[in-house]
């Protein structure tokens, strides 16, 4: 509600510049132009981005006190940041977060390792078919995560996925739906589903990493892994820390995986991730908890995905 | 761990030639080096393969073959007749959710997409006070991912009684702060400022020269952004499951779930399975004749 009021006062100013009168007519008729492109979308953007969250600020300071013996009149009453302590003290809320940080401090590592590997290869002339390897790491993107997590909730299955049968025939007897198992199936999960994304990323930048530099290098006798090393690694840097922030981001918000491998997989309790808890006191009509822990969640991405981008520029500074 | 290995192995093709003056892309490589490559590139090939071939398999056979047969080779061939029980399950609501999927995948990223359009256009192509505040709001939206607003989104609709209707996941699909990062991006680099004033002169008003010059010219982005809006409404399953009780109002993905957890209620694996190809063929399809547009954009937004 506010943002708009505030840029519709803006166009008054360009009034300030009287000494060119055909030109602050024209700015003001370009401001005015600029501004009904941008109603809609600012409209839309109010009301289901910011009013939300100030919806969910608003409610995560109240409570609801139920009134006489539960005829349903209940009212509203001031919490503070009751609903936050109360958050932070939930085990199940903060266990959840542990999961998804266990998750993710072996999963993101191992996953863009991967990736920018398998870009290097991909930018290497002598690597073959790679315009075909390229098509087929990006289809598991391309494919919706909800039917990939169906299907690899079949293929987890003993009963009809194939990967049991044949880790048993090698001697390994494993159950992936099983509780100390589900972190790996969550995190396999992950990679297949993201890994071209983050190599296609890599690539791209690979691409733009001028000739001369990488020829200079093995005119001096660099090595491909050298000249990977030493020229193309630093080179694509930015694209690796962005691939490493969506990544980031990607584990705060898991949800997809977990909640439909629950459905199998007892292993995987209704809290299992912060936005599984945070729905599941939603479900319970806690609605004042739920907003308190969304909000919690988002300001968590926020402040890492920021964070992160901070740090690694300051490092860079550093070097 | 992983990029170890090579190091021995690949490092040779520069060392032997060296005295040559061509660049090492156009050596000679050695068999072991392209090797090598091929070997880890065919794994991850394979890795990612997989799954894919276990659908297509399972979803050709019978109810009973599927316990009974290698789960990756093929038996007798019964997709027609599974894909019959698929549209015949629960009276034919397999096709109410794919017209659903579509409302909301196709309508919610269509609009989307021309709203994205013009305010990129807006911030890319005016200069006008509050242009870098505007921008700055949007590009911190874009760093909350859309599936953490699906709760409070929840609880708003459920004030207002909006939940359980179309609306409840359509209206907040048709916001994409990076469709309008992307465009705006796009639009400032791609549209000359020339051809602007030139139509200007010409005495074509504002919402003319948006839509006969600006419009045609970002198209390319456009695609781009409509596809991202597109997977983006696609995989937000959340909100979704939290805005529908009404199962003749979920999509797709809502829908499948629930056949896929609801087996001892005699929805057989075969259904769901088939189903699960059904929903994703059209898309792979799609992706693959439209690659090129993730590919250029994703760098365009991305590194900078």
């Amino acid at each position: 509600m506010k943002a708009p009021t505030l840029s519709a006062q803006r166009p008054v100013q360009p009034e300030a510049t009287t000494t060119q009168p055909r030109k602050s007519r024209l700015s003001r008729k370009t401001t005015l132009s600029a501004l009904l492109f941008l109603i809609p979308f600012a409209i839309m953007f109010l009301s289901m981005k910011v009013a939300p969250i100030f919806y969910a600020i608003y409610q995560s300071f109240f409570k609801t006190e139920r009134s006489g013996l539960g005829v349903g009149s209940s009212e509203s009453i001031f919490a503070g940041f009751g609903n936050y302590l109360l958050a932070l003290q939930n085990s199940d809320f903060m266990a959840s977060f542990g999961r998804v940080f266990l998750i993710g401090i072996v999963q993101v590592p191992l996953m863009l390792t991967i990736a920018l590997f398998l870009a290097l290869l991909l930018d290497s002339a002598f690597s073959p078919f790679r315009r075909g390897f390229r098509l087929i790491y990006f289809l598991p993107y391309a494919f919706p995560g909800v039917i990939a997590a169906i299907m690899w909730s079949f293929l987890y299955q003993p009963d009809i996925g194939p990967l049991s049968g044949w880790l048993s025939a090698i001697g390994i007897d494993v159950n992936f739906l099983a509780n100390n198992m589900v972190f790996f199936s969550i995190g396999n999960m992950m990679t297949w589903g993201y890994t071209g994304f983050q190599m296609l990323i890599i690539y791209s930048a690979l691409q733009a990493v001028p000739e001369d530099l990488t020829e200079a290098a093995s005119l001096d006798g660099a090595g491909w892994w050298a000249t990977a090393w030493h020229i193309k690694i630093p080179a694509v840097r930015p694209a690796i820390i962005l691939t490493a922030v969506f990544s980031i981001i990607g584990n705060i918000q898991l949800y997809n995986d977990p909640a439909i491998l629950s459905k199998v997989a007892p292993g995987i309790s209704s809290t299992f991730t912060p936005i599984m808890a945070a729905q599941q006191q939603a479900a319970a009509n806690n609605y004042n908890l739920a907003a308190a822990q969304s909000v919690i969640l988002a300001l968590v991405a926020l402040v890492l995905s920021f964070g992160f981008l901070k740090f690694t520029q300051r490092k860079e500074a550093d070097s | 761990m992983t990029t170890a290995p090579p190091r021995t192995t690949v490092r040779r093709p520069t060392q032997s030639p060296r005295p040559s003056r061509m660049p090492w892309r156009q050596q000679r490589v050695p068999f072991s080096a392209r090797t090598f490559s091929f070997i880890v590139m065919a794994a991850f090939a394979l890795y990612s393969l997989v799954p894919l071939w276990w659908l297509i398999v399972s979803a050709t056979k019978s109810r009973e073959d599927m316990f009974t047969t290698d789960p990756m080779l093929f038996s007798d061939f019964n997709l027609w007749g599974n894909i019959a029980d698929v549209f015949a399950q629960q009276n034919g609501i397999f096709a109410i959710w794919t017209g659903n999927t579509v409302l909301y995948c196709v309508g919610g990223a269509a609009i989307a997409t021309l709203l994205a359009a013009m305010a990129g256009y807006a911030l890319g192509k005016y200069e006008f006070p509050g242009r870098k505040l505007v921008f700055n709001i949007i590009l911190a939206a874009v760093l909350v991912p859309a599936i953490l607003f699906a709760l409070p989104l929840y609880l708003m609709f459920s004030e207002i009684q909006l939940v359980n209707t179309y609306w409840s996941v359509l209206l907040p699909s048709l916001v994409s702060p990076f469709g309008v990062f992307l465009a705006a991006t796009f639009a400032r680099q791609a549209i000359p400022n020339e051809l602007l004033e030139a139509a200007r002169i010409d005495g074509a008003n504002e919402a003319r020269i948006f839509w006969r010059i600006g419009l045609p010219i970002m198209s390319p982005a456009l695609v781009t952004v409509f596809l991202y809006q597109f997977v983006a409404i696609w995989s937000n399953y959340l909100l979704p499951v939290l805005m529908l009780n009404n199962d003749t109002l979920q999509p797709l993905s809502v829908g499948l779930v629930n056949w896929r957890e609801r087996l001892n209620e005699g929805i057989s694996y075969h259904i769901t399975i088939t189903g699960s190809l059904l929903a994703v063929i059209p898309l792979l399809i799609a992706f693959s004749i439209l690659q090129r547009y993730w590919r250029s954009d994703l760098t365009a937004g991305g590194v900078k």
